[in-house]
């Protein structure tokens, strides 16, 4: 057999034995963001779907101005609640979210056909109370709107002529693209579940070697390092691939669950996604891999492995953080930088986009070549005398 | 056989190993005997080929380390300094896994194992997780290990670190086994008392040189002492004075 597969195999004879890597790289690794992912949908959902039907509740302060118009705004849904000494104080203090109130000369105005002020009080710096004050707009606007209409009609003119210019929307938009906007992490946890999974392998088998000083012996084996460094990395990178694929599964089954009956959640998270997505994560598993070992084969331990490895868990969130703050359109060269590549290739698949073979094979030939690159680096560093020096 | 002519080696502004030359004989013990820190490990990491050597030659069965480091490997069963298990393997699987290695078949290595482990008494160990191994199961382990491919030459980097006076013993019995097989035996120690009670021929190094070779009875005439032990003091300290000279 060759050396390399040697190593393989005992690496990953090795790790099943080992409680850690299953609990990690085959359950929790899987299992957290796809549960994760259903719970903050169905909060974010839910959340929409409560503040739309759900009475608003509001503080008017001066009802008996304008009974008419609190009646009218109490048919839309508004619930009007009893009037506070300071609302302004209130607001501030953050014991009120919003407060309506209506001068004592509403009535003298509206009477006289005047525009009738009414105040909103809020706090614009809360984001979460911002989808209350736009419902409330909304209720008061078309109240606003209904009485001027009624008002032209009562002098004979057409309320037509007080709109001259209406805007119609056609949003082509698919469904699942709107979804899409709601599943712009899911790459990144994917990405995540990759690294989960292939971590603790790569540190045990590098980090973990040397500390338990096993290293040494194993290098004195008649078997070129690139051997032991091969075996190393498909070991990792079946790991790793295991996990994601557990992940994808689960975020399939998962996927029945979500709630994407609601307008503008239709996605494909279906076998065919499934097709899509792992052989286009295949390259950049193996890529992580062998990434994973090289800033493992820095550390003269698990511990200090550990503490890279954690950190060098961020790197790629950075294309998703940045195609949500500054959304770009996807054009070639992106699709040819590893991470950027697949992320984007996934959030296609998932909007139900077609995906073009170029993109994804210059996605593909790249990471590749990115994996090799580093996989020379670190065979570098296995070559060197310090490293198997554990003392 | 093993030799090794003017080796130098230096880690940075440290002079660790400035000059060693010696043999180690077939159906020998050779004992490179030295105070700590006198550049024994370094020595042997460069004979097992895992150091380069800045300059002067190994050669193991006269095949230069230097242009054929693989077949020196081939020919050499090693139990470094360093001697970790894996210890969610069973001793017979670490053994079988180096086994695997030297490129035996499954069979092979199985059967390999098998006879290593039983002419080492190690039978009721083979079959359990090395996690818990005492140190001296823990060495018995590493020289099945480093015996594995049947290897000609045998270097042992301070073999009786940590063990007790029963597994010393056996340690003792298994090396006196490989010498009577006419293989060569090369192992690094600071304690006397090992020297005395295996070795045919001794090499003191101090300072990263040579500062005495010979039998123990050469030795003993070298520095006209009776006791090795005064020996040892008396050829390390003259060493020390011309080091300092």
């Amino acid at each position: 057999m060759n050396p390399a597969l040697v190593v393989f195999r005992k690496e990953c004879v090795e790790s099943l034995r080992d409680r850690r890597v299953l609990l990690n790289a085959l359950l929790l690794g899987p299992l957290l963001t796809p549960v994760l992912f259903l719970l903050l949908m169905h909060l974010i959902v839910g959340r929409e779907l409560e503040k739309a039907e759900k009475p608003l509740p509001v503080v008017v302060v001066g009802a008996g101005h304008a009974p008419n118009f609190i009646e009218a705004l109490k048919q839309q849904g508004m619930e009007p609640r009893a009037e506070v000494p300071d609302p302004e104080a209130a607001v501030r203090e953050q014991r009120l979210d919003l407060v309506l109130r209506i001068a004592p000369r509403f009535a003298d105005d509206w009477r006289a056909g005047r525009p009738a002020q009414v105040e909103l009080i809020f706090d614009s710096s809360r984001r979460e109370v911002r989808g209350e004050i736009e419902r409330l707009e909304r209720m008061i606007e078309s109240f606003s709107t209904r009485t001027g209409s009624l008002r032209l009609l009562a002098r004979g003119i057409a309320p037509s002529i007080a709109a001259p210019i209406i805007i119609a929307n056609r949003d082509q938009a698919t469904p699942q693209a709107r979804g899409a906007l709601l599943l712009g992490m899911l790459p990144y946890f994917l990405i995540l579940t990759a690294l989960i999974g292939g971590m603790w392998l790569a540190m045990d088998s590098t980090a973990g070697e040397r500390e338990r000083q096993s290293l040494e012996p194993l290098l004195v084996n008649p078997v070129g390092r690139d051997q032991v460094l091969l075996g190393k990395m498909l070991a990792t990178a079946v790991f790793s691939m295991a996990s994601l694929t557990l992940g994808l599964i689960a975020f399939v089954a998962v996927g029945h669950l979500m709630p994407t009956e609601e307008p503008g959640l239709g996605l494909t998270i279906g076998p065919r996604f499934l097709l899509v997505a792992l052989p286009v994560m295949l390259p950049l598993v193996l890529l992580i891999a062998i990434a994973q070992i090289w800033v493992a084969s820095f550390a003269k331990s698990f511990r200090e492995a550990q503490t890279y490895l954690g950190l060098a868990q961020l790197v790629p969130l950075i294309p998703s953080v940045l195609m949500m703050a500054v959304p770009m359109r996807p054009t070639l060269w992106m699709a040819a930088v590893p991470l950027f590549g697949q992320q984007i290739t996934i959030l296609r698949v998932l909007r139900g986009e077609a995906v073009s073979a170029l993109a994804i094979g210059l996605g593909v030939t790249v990471t590749l070549v990115a994996a090799a690159a580093i996989f020379w680096l670190t065979l570098r560093l296995y070559r060197s005398e310090r490293l198997a020096i554990s003392a | 056989m093993i030799e090794v002519r003017d080796l130098w080696k230096a880690f940075g502004t440290t002079q660790a190993v400035a000059g060693v030359s010696f043999a180690a004989q077939d159906g020998e013990i050779t004992g490179l005997l030295g105070p700590n820190g006198a550049g024994k490990t370094t020595t042997l990491r460069m004979l097992y080929t895992l150091m380069q050597p800045d300059r002067g030659q190994i050669r193991v069965d006269g095949i230069d380390a230097a242009s054929a480091p693989m077949e020196v490997r081939r020919r050499l069963g090693v139990l470094p300094d360093a001697r970790g298990m894996y210890k969610r393997l069973t001793a017979r699987e670490n053994v079988e896994y180096f086994a695997r290695l030297h490129g035996m078949s499954a069979l092979q290595a199985h059967e390999r194992c098998s006879t290593l482990l039983r002419s080492l008494q190690m039978e009721a160990l083979a079959d359990r997780r090395t996690e818990g191994f005492s140190q001296g199961e823990r060495v018995k382990t590493a020289i099945a290990r480093a015996l594995v491919h049947d290897p000609h030459n045998v270097v042992l980097d301070e073999p009786a670190n940590g063990l007790d006076v029963m597994a010393t013993r056996g340690l003792r019995e298994v090396l006196r086994g490989l010498r009577s097989e006419g293989r060569c035996v090369l192992m690094s120690t600071h304690v006397m008392q090992e020297v005395v009670a295996l070795c045919d021929r001794i090499v003191i190094i101090a300072y990263g040189r040579v500062v005495a070779d010979g039998t123990p009875e050469a030795l003993r005439e070298q520095s006209q002492q009776h006791n090795l032990e005064e020996a040892f003091m008396r050829i390390i300290g003259a060493a020390a004075l011309e080091g300092a000279a």
